[in-house]
């Protein structure tokens, strides 16, 4: 999975857990993603269970601070998967 | 004979919007059967009939804005055969006395529903209040019947010559309709029904292989991505209701098939059936599953101008239906405000290592372990769970926590978590995610609004260190949880640092005094110490 690819996964799964606030893809990759987009924790765990179905990743609680921006997401994203690979 | 009326969901409700009927005359119901969708200023609902019988005439058009209790529905007895029955089966009469006409004159715009005209050569089928929105009422000049279904030539068995006026004895129009859909002939059919009538059962068991469900069950189903020929049925009319679609969607999960891969909508599927007008508005709440939250309910009903007013509007709305029940709180609940800190260690360490080793869809948030407390507390100090009503305190019928959710777009809701002191945390969880889930899809029962019996806020994802909220009338006290966050704490002569939560109580004078607000909020944080017993 490319860093690209990773964003687009992040945004498609951002999109869904929190419809009708500002477009994912417009934020900057180092954006709070929960002030960006008003999310509150059940929202955070949506992102998280979902992100975790879509890749087939276990994402651990302790792993949730590196989840906190667009580009975080995306690095621990891609950076699990090469340290897999 | 008994009504369904407009129900009051809450005090900050004056009037609503039957935006979709769920139910239509000669269906049965039961006690918390979903008949209708209701929009009130602040959100969509399902509202529940709780009379059991056989639904006879539906006195509100969809569209129509009504005042709290007036009249919806009238509810007969159950196995009870509507008014218009026996009218569908015999040649029209004009100028009678329908339910469906006192109703639409007693409410001054319901349709008219009779045949017009003496022309009319067969009997046709008539069904009050099934109506498309926005279309002229009535128009005596048209010759035609007006707003009636298609007659009901072809449905009669193929004998070529005019039907005659009872080829099989059929216990509603809808029975008819039904068979003519699914292609079952009438004649072959044994009636099961009071003096052999032949029932909507009937044809059911006679059409196999056919999907019928509830317009709503087939709407829930196209969300939640569920193929309806693959639910079981429970109902005894052999159609798939909401109940259906939820017992197969929330299991085990309230998120289960929320992020499988998109199928075929629902709506595609050939199941012709009572749900069959209601396929385009389907296709149209289906198409857009990524729709606002807040435009949910305008998905409610597509085609409804009346029902989708400008989103500024709605905010509108939203903040006078907050507004008149927290001006009512201000002026006649007397609030005295308490406030507790509370060392969440041991309960945030628990947490973490419940969450190590659960699912993500099992994971809790530390809300899960303040709203059980907050629960469980109230065991102990039930003069704080209850209602204010004619000037006595009335105890809840059982712990039922309101739980405030902030919609999206500004302003909220606070459905009711029914006995979450009983549930247990990973099901509370579940719960709440699916409370929240739905308050923002615009999916909450009636029930939900109104059972609650004390409301818990927690602002502390907002980054607040305590709420002092306002107490939603007429429930006597709410409790609020501030953020939690790590502070100096002395601990055992010594300086710590610690995760701390403030805890606060607002509750009604009249019902309680400082005293018992301030034993319960030493229970909520002796509970929170011990969060295995959770």
């Amino acid at each position: 999975m490319t860093t690209d690819d990773a964003r687009t996964l992040i945004d498609d799964v951002l999109r869904e857990i929190a419809p009708g606030m500002d477009d994912p893809a417009g934020l900057a990759a180092d954006a709070d993603i929960r002030d960006a987009l008003e999310l509150d924790s059940l929202d955070f765990l949506n992102f998280v269970e979902a992100l975790s179905k879509r890749t087939g990743r276990r994402i651990d609680e302790d792993d949730y601070p590196e989840l906190a921006t667009p580009g975080g997401t995306a690095a621990y994203l891609t950076g699990q998967e090469a340290g897999r690979g | 004979m008994a009504e369904f009326r407009m129900p009051a969901l809450g005090a900050d409700m004056d009037e609503g919007t039957v935006t979709e009927w769920l139910v239509h005359p000669g269906d049965e119901v039961t006690r918390g059967t979903i008949a209708a969708i209701v929009e009130t200023d602040k959100s969509t609902i399902e509202a529940e009939c709780f009379t059991p019988g056989t639904v006879g005439t539906l006195l509100i058009q969809e569209g129509t804005k009504v005042p709290v209790g007036t009249p919806l529905a009238t509810i007969l007895e159950p196995g009870a055969v509507p008014e218009t029955a026996p009218v569908a089966a015999m040649p029209p009469r004009t100028g009678r006395g329908s339910e469906a006409r006192e109703g639409a004159e007693r409410e001054g715009g319901a349709p008219e529903t009779v045949p017009r005209g003496p022309g009319v050569p067969e009997p046709v089928k008539v069904e009050p209040g099934r109506t498309e929105p926005g279309e002229p009422a009535v128009e005596p000049a048209r010759p035609e019947p007006v707003r009636v279904r298609p007659r009901p030539k072809r449905v009669r068995p193929a004998s070529g010559k005019p039907a005659p006026a009872r080829p099989a004895a059929v216990s509603s129009p809808l029975v008819r309709r039904l068979a003519r859909e699914r292609g079952v002939p009438l004649a072959r059919l044994h009636g099961t029904g009071p003096d052999g009538t032949i029932t909507r059962g009937d044809v059911e068991r006679a059409s196999p292989g056919r999907v019928r469900a509830s317009p709503y069950a087939r709407r829930l189903a196209a969300e939640a991505r569920v193929d309806l020929a693959a639910l079981p049925v429970s109902a005894p009319d052999g159609a798939l209701h909401a109940a259906d679609v939820r017992a197969a969607t929330t299991t085990p999960g309230p998120r289960a098939q929320r992020t499988t891969p998109p199928a075929a909508p629902a709506s595609t599927e050939s199941a012709p059936g009572p749900a069959s007008a209601e396929a385009p508005a389907l296709g149209a709440a289906t198409a857009a599953p990524t729709r606002a939250a807040q435009e949910a309910p305008t998905a409610a009903a597509p085609g409804n101008p009346r029902a989708a007013p400008a989103e500024a509007d709605k905010d509108a709305a939203m903040r006078r239906a907050i507004g008149r029940a927290m001006a009512r709180s201000k002026r006649e609940i007397p609030h005295y405000y308490l406030s507790a800190t509370i060392d969440l260690t041991r309960a945030l360490a628990w947490m973490r290592e419940h969450n190590r080793r659960a699912a993500v869809s099992d994971r809790l948030v530390p809300s899960a372990l303040l709203l059980k407390a907050a629960a469980l507390a109230l065991r102990t100090e039930p003069a704080l769970n209850g209602t204010w009503a004619d000037d006595r305190f009335v105890p809840g019928d059982g712990i039922h926590l309101g739980v405030a959710i902030a919609l999206r777009h500004g302003g909220l809701i606070a459905p009711a978590l029914r006995h979450a002191d009983a549930l247990a945390l990973p099901d509370l969880m579940h719960g709440l995610r699916d409370l929240v889930e739905r308050t923002r899809r615009g999916r909450l029962r009636g029930s939900e609004l109104t059972d609650g019996t004390i409301t818990v806020t927690n602002l502390g994802d907002q980054g607040v260190d305590a709420v002092y909220g306002v107490i939603y009338p007429p429930q006597v006290a709410l409790v609020g949880f501030g953020r939690v966050a790590e502070r100096p704490w002395a601990v055992d002569g010594m300086l710590g640092v610690r995760p701390l939560v403030t805890a606060t109580l607002s509750a009604d004078h009249r019902a309680t005094d400082g005293y018992t607000g301030g034993r319960y909020l030493q229970a909520v944080a002796r509970l929170l110490q011990r969060p295995e017993d959770l």
